[in-house]
């Protein structure tokens, strides 16, 4: 469990080169004040989703932990925690950093590629079909493309 | 005055009541809204898998309402939030934007960094003088309670929104809300997410986030609950039934997007706003209204 992490397995050059990875992100400005734990709707259901302890964990590079404990999946990107951060550390960047990585690295829950290729594939999570256009028609809406080829320009044609 | 209308994913799949409504208000209110058959996803659904793809897509959208010479206005918060986002990091010249103009360019675009993103409730409260909208009022909701929920994405992050509103003390929707008649009140945990995101994940964390907020609401004795952004209501209204059953409560809560409840005080039907499409009831509500 990601509470338990030992120290020995601490690695801070690689979180220092994570931090400096994220730029912006501010990581190493945290100066551990707990206010972004405070706010953070997720923590006062599930007290094992702390946005503080994500970010220690990060510059401590317990990179691989925090993948592995599929934890940052509860984030809901509210925004509750940087507004309240003090130190303009972008803990919702960071998550986003991590939700990438961990696509990358095989951690990521099914729901979620799912929902990528979706878009990718069809340029919308719930494409259009003739059947939508028909009820839009009878409310008066306008009916949309059922199809959508932008997106295979932009993203099955990568290799150009 | 004229947007590029961004529709978004689900609005016109799963949440036309909300799309009517605010068609019917901007027509009264003599405000084109382009429909822009073009416009694809926001790209937000896929910021957390694949940030560099989503922020293309944001990026595709805009440089479509730049070339037709449009700012963009939506309907859904996270659109609306991620588009404002995408266009603050192009809006300056430099190696992102040249990376993105450099993929755009195999479909013909660019995108020059001139657009500006706006949510519909935003342009209502900012651009529009409230007498403007009041002249168009033919009914008073003064019976009606409401709650809002202004949700997360239509005021955060507040750094990429100049300040149109307080993201602590909000109160663009309510003083368009006041407008109507209708009685704004308050509840505990106003700012508090819907937990939208969470549902494909755990959705037993996410029910009991929304959960949480009906209760609140329904102490204060509200009416209804007032959003802004189709995930909240899929969250209170949608799933409102799942929530609660097993819990011993039935509440019933109406949940209505603010653009029904402005086009209910404009005099439009229900039908008109796509209200019998709302999946908790709002008959015990439109009847004091002989609705
Ligand atoms: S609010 Fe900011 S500074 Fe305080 S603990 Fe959280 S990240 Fe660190
Ligand atoms: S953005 Fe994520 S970590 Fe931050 S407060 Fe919201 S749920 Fe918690």
């Amino acid at each position: 469990m990601i509470e338990d992490v030992t120290h020995n397995r601490a690695d801070l050059q690689f979180g220092q080169g994570f931090a400096e990875q994220l730029g912006d992100v501010r990581l190493s400005a945290c100066f551990m004040c707990r206010a972004c734990t405070s706010v953070c709707p997720i923590t006062r259901l599930n007290d094992s989703f702390n946005p503080f302890r994500f970010v220690r964990l990060a510059l401590f590079g317990y990179i691989e932990e925090v993948l592995e404990s599929g934890l940052i999946w509860f984030c809901t990107n509210c925004y509750a925690c940087q507004e309240k951060c003090p130190h303009g550390v972008r803990i919702p960047d960071l998550m986003t950093a991590l939700k990438n990585l961990a696509i990358k690295t095989g951690y990521a829950p099914r729901e979620v590629l799912l929902q990528m290729n979706i878009v990718k594939d069809q340029g919308r999570i719930y494409p259009i079909d003739e059947f939508d256009n028909k009820k839009r028609g009878k409310l008066n809406l306008p009916s949309l493309p059922v199809s959508c080829e932008a997106v295979s320009t932009l993203f099955n044609e990568n290799s150009e | 005055m004229t947007y590029a209308f961004f529709l978004g994913c689900t609005i016109p799949a799963r949440s036309r009541g909300y799309e009517m409504s605010s068609r019917k208000v901007a027509e009264k209110l003599d405000f084109e809204l382009r429909d822009m058959k073009e416009f694809i996803c926001c790209g937000y659904p896929m910021k957390a898998s694949d940030k560099v793809s989503s922020e293309l897509m944001g990026a595709y959208n805009l440089s479509l309402a730049e070339r037709n010479g449009l700012d963009v206005c939506t309907l859904c918060s996270s659109c609306a939030s991620y588009l404002t986002e995408v266009a603050y990091h192009l809006a300056e010249e430099g190696p992102k934007r040249d990376e993105v103009n450099k993929q755009l360019s195999r479909l013909g675009l660019e995108y020059k960094g001139g657009v500006k993103v706006r949510h519909f409730v935003r342009v209502l409260y900012e651009e529009v003088e409230p007498k403007e909208i009041k002249k168009h009022f033919k009914r008073d909701l003064e019976d009606l309670k409401i709650a809002i929920h202004y949700g997360c994405h239509y005021l955060k992050p507040s750094g990429i929104y100049e300040n149109f509103d307080s993201a602590d003390y909000p109160k663009s929707i309510e003083k368009l809300v006041s407008m109507t008649g209708a009685r704004v009140i308050n509840y505990a945990g106003e700012q508090n997410c819907c937990g939208g995101p969470l549902l494909p994940i755990d959705e037993k964390t996410a029910l009991s986030l929304a959960k949480e907020k009906l209760d609140a609401v329904f102490d204060v004795g509200a009416d209804a609950l007032c959003v802004v952004c189709p995930f909240c209501s899929v969250m209170y209204d949608s799933n409102q039934k799942t929530m609660l059953s097993g819990s011993g409560t039935n509440f019933g809560l109406p949940v209505l997007y603010l653009t029904q409840l402005l086009g209910l005080a404009m005099g439009f039907g229900k039908k008109e706003l796509g209200l019998n499409m709302n999946v908790v009831k709002t008959k015990e509500l439109l009847k004091k209204y002989f609705i």
